[in-house]
């Protein structure tokens, strides 16, 4: 067969792998594209114009909504989003890594048990389980009268609507989302590498911090981003553990929105939610392919070599 | 054999047991591997080779019985021993190479034959020494900087081989080497194993179900089957003279014959049986049923009326008797085999 056939041949064969795939995908990616791609493009065009008095839209072209962004007011705000974000964050993979892990080292059928304990949470209504926290946390709630009760504090202390309330209410509401991903990626790990680390000399410490930690790095930064972002866009624990006092950005979006009726820089404030959320993404896939070995780098390396 | 393997013992297997359950894994093994000896563990898979390494690793637990390196230690003395099952996977002076080889994906090929020397505290500068010498003696100089995902498999192996060998260990433990290799790599990866075997003089006990491998490979061999060892012996000796049924069917090939000898098994090799025209001389009789031309030689199956197993012959040059002649099968009763029939 001579080379241009073979490549004419091929050429067919990719083709028609191309179809095939248009045919599985297709659905999926025309839900994506009606209600994900959209709404965006709407938000992001959106952001470009000036609001109208009782809500929607003046098309009249503007860069005064991002200007507004970056006053001190807002510029708070995002900062404090953050901080409270990163801070739930930091606290979900500390809870969650060692409970992913114990759950892998569980005997396979009480590990199918673990993880529905782990998600049954979710099949109670959100709200509900929010309101529990304020009982859960209000001054004369069971925590402040049993450190009464043993005498650790003489008087009830003020837990519920600080951002601490709202750290912990943000936590509780994304722990699973950090269980599983961290869970999956811990499983899927070939335990023969924790095996050659300590058959090489390593203690068990040494192995879980050399390999099983930077193995897993891609789970763990799947189940940040899946505390990270929610967290940062959530109105209701702010509002209700917070007490309205824990402004986040998540609370500022819905006020433009529903009270404000500020469409445009409701918009504006999206957007950097959204794109924070690409740019987490991105760093992600970046650290797995590093950890893999099968960077873009490595793959030319690859083809020269062949 | 080597020329230090002069019976001085290195480590001794006695009396383990293992069982999970009600699957019995080892039963009450005892073997005894000579300094720079080059052991095979084999046997189909599960007969328990595999716990037996895993256990002198550490990550299986025994249930029975003792495990020692013996004159171990920097001092080496006449009577000194180390108790291998006291100690944690990670303090024994065992190297394991792994079946899937095991290499840390994310640290490059330097850093993975490294690694075992960093746990040991050693200096940067005599760990790159070491290194450097191990990539040479290896053959992967080139590839120091490359992850283990952009190497071919007998690559692959190469680098968890030099992980291991760079610790210099007393005691190699290989489990399967050459099983992910395909043929041709295959080939010439059982020549280098034995090459570097001479060459770091390390003692290596190599697991493998592949009989060819092993005989090619190991001074001496364990046969196993079901969590016994059934016969330890060096290759020639296994093929001429098997312990019992069990490793005359697994070493080799030939045909196993019952009913001509009372109350035993007779084992003919396909090199020591006959055949010919000459029907009447013969021990016994039948019929030609399939033939194989290999290029220089052949095999021509025989079956003898009333026999379960057909009779192999191999000789030199093209098959001599087509299928369907009735041919006369004899043998020098020198050659054949008596075993114990088992049940």
């Amino acid at each position: 067969m001579s080379a241009s056939t073979t490549q004419s041949g091929r050429g067919a064969a990719r083709r028609r792998a191309l179809t095939g795939r248009a045919i599985f995908a297709g659905p999926g990616l025309l839900y994506i594209t009606l209600f994900m791609t959209i709404p965006v493009l709407l938000v992001l065009v959106y952001s470009f114009f000036q609001r109208g008095r009782f809500g929607g839209i003046v098309w009249e072209f503007t860069l005064e909504n991002y200007v507004r962004a970056f006053e001190p007011v807002y510029l708070n705000v995002l900062s404090n989003s953050l901080v409270i974000a990163g801070t739930t964050t930091v606290f979900a993979l500390v809870i969650g890594y060692p409970t992913a892990y114990a759950i892998t080292r569980l005997p396979k059928r009480w590990r199918t048990v673990a993880l529905v304990l782990v998600v049954l949470p979710f099949w109670t209504n959100f709200l509900i389980r929010t309101y529990a926290w304020i009982v859960l946390l209000n001054s004369e709630g069971p925590i402040n009268s049993s450190l009464v009760d043993a005498g650790i504090i003489s008087a009830p202390i003020g837990l519920l609507y600080t951002p601490g309330a709202v750290i912990v209410g943000l936590v509780y509401a994304y722990l699973p989302l950090v269980i599983l991903p961290v869970y999956a990626s811990i499983e899927r790990l070939d335990r023969q590498l924790i095996e050659a680390a300590s058959n090489l000399g390593a203690s068990r410490v040494r192995a879980f911090f050399d390999v099983t930690l930077p193995l897993t790095l891609p789970g763990v930064m799947i189940g940040a981003i899946f505390v990270f972002v929610p967290s940062l866009g959530n109105f209701v624990v702010p509002e209700l553990l917070g007490g309205g006092k824990t402004v986040m950005v998540g609370n500022l979006i819905r006020d433009q929105f529903l009270e404000a009726r500020d469409w445009p820089f409701g918009a504006v404030l999206a957007l950097f939610v959204i794109s924070l959320l690409v740019i987490l993404f991105a760093i992600q896939a970046a650290i797995s392919r590093r950890i893999n070995g099968t960077g873009k780098r490595y793959a030319a390396k690859q083809v020269t070599h062949a | 054999m080597t020329l230090d393997s002069t019976n001085a013992p290195l480590l001794r297997v006695s009396s383990v047991s293992k069982a999970y359950g009600d699957v019995v894994a080892l039963d009450d093994v005892n073997i005894e591997i000579q300094q720079n000896e080059f052991f095979a563990l084999l046997g189909p898979s599960g007969c328990g080779k595999t716990t037996l390494l895993r256990s002198i690793a550490g990550f299986e637990d025994p249930d029975a019985g003792a495990i020692t390196i013996l004159g171990a230690g920097s001092g080496a003395g006449e009577g000194e021993q180390i108790d291998l099952l006291s100690l944690p996977p990670n303090k024994r002076p065992v190297n394991l190479m792994f079946q899937s080889y095991a290499l840390f994906p994310h640290m490059n090929v330097r850093k993975n034959i490294a690694y075992g020397l960093e746990r040991e505290g050693l200096g940067k500068d005599e760990i790159a020494e070491r290194v450097n010498e191990v990539l040479i003696t290896t053959g992967l100089t080139d590839k120091a900087d490359v992850r283990p995902a952009q190497l071919s498999g007998g690559q692959r192996q190469r680098v968890a081989l030099a992980r291991a060998i760079v610790k210099r260990p007393r005691l190699l433990l290989l489990d399967e080497p050459l099983s992910a290799l395909d043929r041709k790599v295959r080939a010439e990866m059982q020549i280098e194993l034995k090459r570097l075997q001479h060459e770091v003089g390390i003692t290596f006990v190599v697991v493998t179900h592949d009989q060819e491998e092993a005989m090619s490979m190991a001074d001496r061999i364990a046969v196993m089957h079901e969590g016994r060892v059934q016969q330890i012996a060096d290759p020639v000796t296994l093929y001429s003279q098997p312990a019992n049924v069990f490793v005359a069917d697994f070493i080799g090939t030939g045909s196993l014959l019952r009913g001509i000898v009372a109350n035993a098994v007779l084992l003919l090799r396909p090199e020591s049986v006959h055949i010919s025209a000459d029907l009447a001389g013969a021990q016994l009789q039948g019929e030609v049923v399939e033939t194989h031309f290999f290029g220089g030689s052949s095999t021509t199956s025989v079956r003898v009326a009333e026999m379960e197993t057909l009779i192999v012959a191999s000789h030199p040059g093209a098959p001599k008797f087509a299928v369907g002649e009735r041919v006369g099968i004899s043998w020098n009763a020198d050659d054949a085999i008596l075993l114990e029939d088992q049940p």
